[in-house]
């Protein structure tokens, strides 16, 4: 495996094995499901999920997004087996997870690998042995284990670090160990929970890449529960957004994140795209036109590629020197996603003018202020 | 000092030794599982079983409120049951052991709690049982502390031994009542004080070291 893809490569999901139109049986899928915490002692009883009814696709990432307290955390919870559904059920696999107890839903728990933000690695445990200990739990011989660790060891490129106790590694290297042993026991869903929340930019980048070579590669379904969205835009194809314990929307991450409908949606997209309204711009700006300023107008891009020549049509169709004040642009699914901060001279007339023209061709934009 | 009171130390420490590391080793054997018990039983935790947890808790809190020596002259009738004597080393061990089982059970609870709840959710998401979890992670993982525990309670019973002098379990304590104080003998006192002194010491810095050479976490290359 590719072991350093450099970090100018684009992730890409692997693309699903099945042919468009053929829907393949989910790899977990949740039926009217619901997640009430009875009260206890002076807390009042919680519903974390309320009525969550999808299904997550066999073979590809999905990312899962909410606030903290969203009901993120339940849900995952739910799917490995460790919390029980107060009505509804989980069915992973093909199997009803929520109905299995005792040593079936151990059992069950081998097929279902999860990745925690804290890593969860025994500090009493080397690398090796951290990564060893579920195959020990599975019943795996001496030399079964010896060699199934060194192919993980490999295939997370920490080799070198066999030995080391996990007080002796980065935060990089412990996720590395914490992969490892998830996928150890070959699991067919790998849930990652908030895992990449405790890790820098960089290194947050480089565990992404290996979590896209291991969906890639060895076709595990991969479920990333976070609340970032870069987590999200840099890895999911499919996007389910949870807000106060319901799904409020979910489908292709290029689809929901250029046409957010929920406002937690678009929180989410701000939060990633900012206002690209620059400082120095934003304190220039005022309410009321200058003479000889500039109109100041932001227009949205979502998902088209008419943002790529607007100025230049701008100035030729309408006669107007529209300056580019500032611009954000990213690439979300494959397609552009942001917005352009224009300057509009020639006073009021050719303001309303250019924001006519811009709604006539289906952009968002609005007046931010002035100029002068 | 005269040979024969030099060899009534040497005794004394012997006695002192045997009743200490045997009441020590029966009260782990005890205590330990029985602190696990207590770490792991409260509502919703890995052997969940609130009001077994409960009863234990005040019947540990009972023994450890009794006072050593009140404890000592209760149980005569017990102490005579199991050791067939009331009297001597052999009996202070039955009394020496009641007090330090629930004393250690306490301490490894505490070390038991101290592990990362999270490492338990771990365990428990790729299907370890409970005893893979008590054996693979707990106790792996509380190891220094447990170290630490059980150093803390050979102390203690060091100290306790002093006591069992009352129903002539003889030992360090007792000599240095009956010599050093009843006889004013304060040499010999002295020489108890010393010795005892130096037990504590070595037991302290052999389960010290042990603790961190264990301890992964303080340990970098």
């Amino acid at each position: 495996m590719n072991a350093h893809p450099s970090i100018a490569e684009p992730i890409r999901p692997a693309e699903p094995a099945l042919p468009e139109g053929l829907i393949a049986e989910p790899m977990v899928r949740f039926e009217r499901l619901s997640k009430t915490y009875p009260a206890y002692r002076d807390k009042p009883a919680v519903e974390a999920l309320k009525d969550v009814d999808f299904a997550i696709a066999r073979g590809a990432i999905t990312g899962v997004i909410g606030r903290s307290g969203a009901g993120k955390s339940s849900l995952v919870r739910l799917i490995n087996g460790l919390e029980k559904p107060t009505t509804g059920r989980v069915i992973v696999d093909g199997r009803d997870i929520s109905a299995l107890r005792g040593q079936p839903l151990r059992l069950a728990q081998r097929s279902i690998g999860m990745i925690f933000q804290h890593f969860n690695l025994l500090s009493s445990r080397t690398a090796a042995d951290n990564i060893a200990l579920p195959l020990e739990v599975a019943g795996w011989s001496k030399a079964d284990i010896r060699t199934r660790v060194a192919e993980l060891l490999e295939l997370v490129d920490i080799a070198d670090k066999h030995d080391r106790y996990p007080s002796e590694l980065s935060g990089g290297q412990k996720q590395r160990i914490g992969i490892a042993r998830a996928l150890a026991t070959r699991p067919n869903v790998l849930l990652s929970d908030e895992a990449t929340s405790a890790l820098d930019p960089q290194t947050t980048r480089a565990i992404l890449d290996l979590l896209a070579n291991i969906n890639r590669e060895l076709g595990v379904t991969i479920i990333l529960i976070t609340h970032e969205m870069s987590v999200v835009r840099q890895l999911a194809k499919e996007v389910v957004v949870i807000d106060d314990g319901r799904v409020v929307e979910r489908g292709h991450v290029a689809d929901i994140f250029t046409h957010p409908k929920h406002a937690t949606t678009q929180t989410f997209l701000a939060e990633v795209l900012g206002d690209a309204v620059p400082v120095s711009l934003a304190s220039r700006l005022v309410q009321q036109p200058a003479p000889l300023g500039q109109a100041v107008i932001r227009v949205q891009v979502r998902g088209s590629h008419a943002g790529d020549t607007l100025v230049a049509r701008l100035a030729r169709e309408l006669s107007v020197d529209v300056a580019l004040l500032a611009a954000r642009i990213d690439e979300i699914g494959g397609q552009p996603v942001g917005s352009l901060i224009l300057g509009v001279p020639g006073g009021e007339a050719a303001a309303r003018q250019t924001l006519a023209y811009l709604s006539q061709h289906q952009f968002a934009a609005e007046r931010l202020g002035y100029v002068s | 000092m005269s040979p024969e009171l030099i060899n009534l130390i040497i005794q004394a420490t012997g006695e002192s030794l045997f009743m200490v590391s045997t009441a020590a080793l029966v009260a782990t054997s005890l205590g330990l599982p029985l602190g696990i018990f207590l770490a792991t039983s409260r509502k919703g935790e890995l052997f969940a079983a609130p009001s077994v947890n409960a009863i234990l808790g005040v019947v540990v809190n009972a023994t450890r409120s009794t006072p050593f020596i009140i404890l000592v002259v209760a149980i005569i009738p017990f102490t005579r049951l199991v050791a067939g004597t009331s009297i001597g080393s052999g009996a202070a061990i039955v009394p020496l052991t009641v007090a330090a089982t629930p004393f250690i059970a306490r301490l490894v609870e505490a070390a038991i709690r101290e592990v990362d709840g999270g490492l338990i959710e771990t365990a428990s998401s790729f299907g370890a049982t409970p005893l893979q979890i008590v054996f693979k992670v707990l106790i792996p993982e509380a190891l220094p502390g447990l170290v630490l525990a059980l150093t803390l309670a050979v102390v203690s019973l060091l100290g306790y031994s002093a006591m069992v002098g009352a129903v002539g379990g003889g030992g360090l304590g007792d000599l240095g009542i009956r010599y050093g104080y009843q006889r004013f003998m304060p040499e010999m006192m002295l020489a108890v004080v010393v010795v005892l002194i130096a037990l504590v010491q070595t037991v302290q810095t052999v389960g010290d070291h042990l603790a961190r050479r264990l301890n992964r976490r303080l340990r970098h290359r």
